[in-house]
């Protein structure tokens, strides 16, 4: 397969690019707005074209565990869901981290809590980059804006997981999932022969036995080892930090937002400037590891930011901490799988940080 | 002919009739005075030495009192999420088909939170082999009542005897996957007795078998005891096993293929 | 006609004491020990070796695979 354009859906995306990209498995589990995701896989029939194993489980729960078990092997392996199935999947991605097994996971974000909608929204910003289950764990998050992030983040996703031995996810949201945009999709990669170290795959004489566990009985070994996870997790937050700056050169006022909202600030800046707000966006890729260091510079800079989220206000936590003080820092976003609008972000900005 | 001279004489390789599998680690369990655990580890270890597939089989391993199986089996071990393990192994065994996979679950981790995982393994008919300890209790976190606990029976959780009306009925899960069209062999033994042990080591030998020729689900049941958990001696708590579990947990095959 | 006769070795340190060997041999070569190992456990022992068959019994039923048989045609 050659690199190719296509007209696809944002899930569509996910699923060819996890192809391509030479993943061994897919797990996964119906829910809207991600279905497409397990659907576009079994109506393609990767282990035809590279011998990818696709199955649709019982549960998420189940789904994440095949995840797990398959990621012990050393395989490149993911699965995707929607916001309350994500919640489901929360026992599995702790003991992933905890046993320190590279993985992807993708959640196309809808609104709740609960059963909630099926419309986007961005409230799992804090599932997602707190660590979302039990104990001290991180997940490398990474926030596409368009259907050819979609593509392009997988591959990445699983090189940041491979790279650092940890899960990590693409935090999307249900308009990504589902619109259709153009996307150029990468040639095939073959899929790996080779295994990691740590992998098991049977016991052989010239090694000690692998084993996968998440368990420490002892105290002092576990301190140990969530000393290592955050070891692990500084590394991180120091080498993989990706953002991108939108007309921030001459910014006053400064908005920060990721995915969808970031698309509705692009267009937020353009209707701004025509009324001689000199704004500018910051859009964090990655929101574990959090763009702190650029946004503590650009307080510097401008006189106030505006979040914009599709949710009560969660990122604006870390945005809050990487400004400590400097300037104003507010939140503005619609709930419920409501996608704000140009000229309400604007309105906003005003009102909440340059009229306050 | 004294003693010594005839033990010295016999102690000797060429001699050797038993001894424990290299497959097992020189841990000592973490097990309690006769539990059978360790008795259905030894055996499945002896199993693995004897195919020489100790290269090619990955173990899961539960959350239960065997959640630290992976000290004393010598094997590529992975750990799993209370109940999950027949989902991790699907993983393992459709990523790797030519490896041998097989879980290792306790009652609880089997039978009550991971119902659904082993239910749907076996209705795929995962090339699998599950090995379920059946000993009627919570035995890890100190002997509350499972799934399987028979009627009227003690344990912390239900101290004045299993009360069906309010506690549900002991859960016969070896019965229901049998049922299943993704299962080849079905089988409930025991470990408390010599011809016992021997005979649930050849199910165990089958079943790997039966994974090497791509037949399905194999499910083998290990009644077993729980000394600490029934607070009997380990002689005792065989009896009482004998007495008061086979009659509702009777022993033998559910599922037996006709290649057999 | 040949007489079969077996010996057991139990490792004794890490025997748990749980006296299902006792029970499994037929011809009641073990008994456990007035003394204790290290962990404390009476340990089994073959108070009666010359009766033992080496028929593998007690090291079939042990959860610890503590005891070695050995069997030899005298």
């Amino acid at each position: 397969m050659e690199r190719e354009l296509r007209l696809m859906k944002g899930n569509e995306a996910i699923a060819e690019a996890a192809i391509r990209a030479g993943a061994d498995g897919y797990f996964g589990y119906p829910i809207t707005p991600q279905s497409e995701v397990l659907e576009y896989l079994t109506m393609e029939k990767p282990h035809e074209r590279t011998g990818m194993i696709i199955l649709q489980a019982e549960s998420e729960v189940a789904a994440i565990n095949m995840v797990y078990g398959g990621a012990a092997c050393g395989k490149k392996v993911m699965t995707s869901s929607s916001s309350p199935g994500i919640s489901l999947k929360q026992e599995g991605i702790t003991y992933i981290a905890g046993a320190e097994l590279p993985c992807l996971i993708v959640n196309v974000v809808r609104g709740g809590p609960g059963l909630g909608t099926i419309q986007p929204a961005q409230s799992d910003y804090f599932q997602a980059t707190k660590g979302g289950g039990h104990g001290d764990y991180k997940l490398i998050v990474l926030a596409p804006a368009s259907v050819q992030e979609m593509a392009d983040f997988v591959e990445l996703a699983f090189d940041l997981a491979f790279k650092y031995r940890n899960p990590a996810m693409i935090l999307s949201d249900g308009a990504i999932g589902q619109m259709m945009e153009k996307v150029w999709l990468k040639p095939q990669k073959e899929r790996s022969r080779e295994f990691p170290e740590w992998a098991t795959t049977g016991k052989t004489p010239d090694r000690e036995r692998n084993i996968i566990t998440s368990l420490n009985l002892d105290p002092n070994k576990q301190e140990d080892f969530n000393h290592k996870l955050q070891a692990k997790y500084r590394e991180i937050e120091k080498n993989e930090v990706l953002y991108e700056e939108f007309q921030c050169d001459d910014a006053e006022y400064l908005f920060v937002a990721y995915g969808t909202s970031a698309r509705v600030c692009q267009k937020a800046i353009e209707l701004a400037r025509e009324e001689g707000i000199k704004v500018g966006l910051l859009r964090p890729i990655t929101l574990f590891p959090f763009p702190t260091v650029i946004i503590s510079r650009l307080a510097d800079q401008v006189k106030g930011i505006l979040t914009v989220e599709m949710s009560a206000g969660q990122m604006v936590e870390d945005v809050r901490l990487a400004v400590n003080g400097k300037i104003p820092v507010e939140h503005w976003g619609r709930m419920g799988g409501i996608v704000p609008t140009p000229e309400e972000a604007v309105e906003n900005l005003k009102s909440k940080i340059i009229g306050g | 002919m004294s003693d010594n001279i005839t033990k010295g004489k016999m102690i000797k390789p060429e001699n050797l009739v038993y001894t424990k599998s290299r497959v097992m680690t020189d841990n000592v369990t973490s097990y309690c005075p006769g539990c059978g655990h360790g008795t259905a580890h030894r055996i499945i270890a002896e199993v693995i030495e004897e195919m020489d597939i100790q290269s090619e089989i990955i173990g899961v391993a539960p959350v239960g009192c065997s959640v630290l199986m992976y000290d004393f089996l010598d094997l590529d071990i992975q750990q799993a999420a209370h109940g999950r393990a027949p989902a991790v192994a699907t993983a393992i065994k459709r990523l790797m088909p030519e490896k041998f996979v097989f879980t290792y679950q306790d009652d609880g981790d089997l039978a009550a939170i991971g119902t659904a995982e082993t239910i749907h393994a076996c209705n795929r008919g995962e090339n699998i082999m599950i090995v379920f300890i059946n000993n009627g209790i919570y035995g890890m976190t100190g002997g509350q009542m499972a799934p399987t606990t028979l009627e009227g029976m003690k344990s912390s959780t239900s101290p004045y005897g299993r009360d069906v009306a309010t506690m549900g009925n002991p859960l016969k899960m070896t019965d229901i996957v049998a049922t299943l069209p993704g299962t080849y062999y079905v089988t409930r033994q025991s470990v408390q007795k010599p011809a016992n042990v021997r005979k649930t080591k050849k199910a165990i030998r089958k079943a790997l078998e039966y994974q090497k020729l791509n037949r399905g689900t194999c499910f083998i049941e290990i009644v077993s005891n729980c000394p600490s958990g029934w607070k009997m001696t380990p002689v005792e708590s065989n009896k009482w096993m004998e007495d008061t579990m086979f009659p509702y947990y009777p022993l033998g095959d559910f599922k037996v293929p006709e290649e057999d | 006609m040949a007489k079969v006769k077996g010996s057991i070795v139990v490792d004794i340190e890490k025997c748990k004491g749980c006296e299902l060997c006792v029970y499994a041999c037929p011809t009641q070569v073990i008994a456990m020990s007035p003394d204790v190992n290290v962990k404390g456990y009476h340990y089994a022992e073959d108070v009666n070796p010359d009766a033992c068959t080496g028929c593998t019994n007690c090291a079939v039923v042990c959860p610890d695979g503590v005891i070695t048989v050995y069997r030899m045609k005298v």
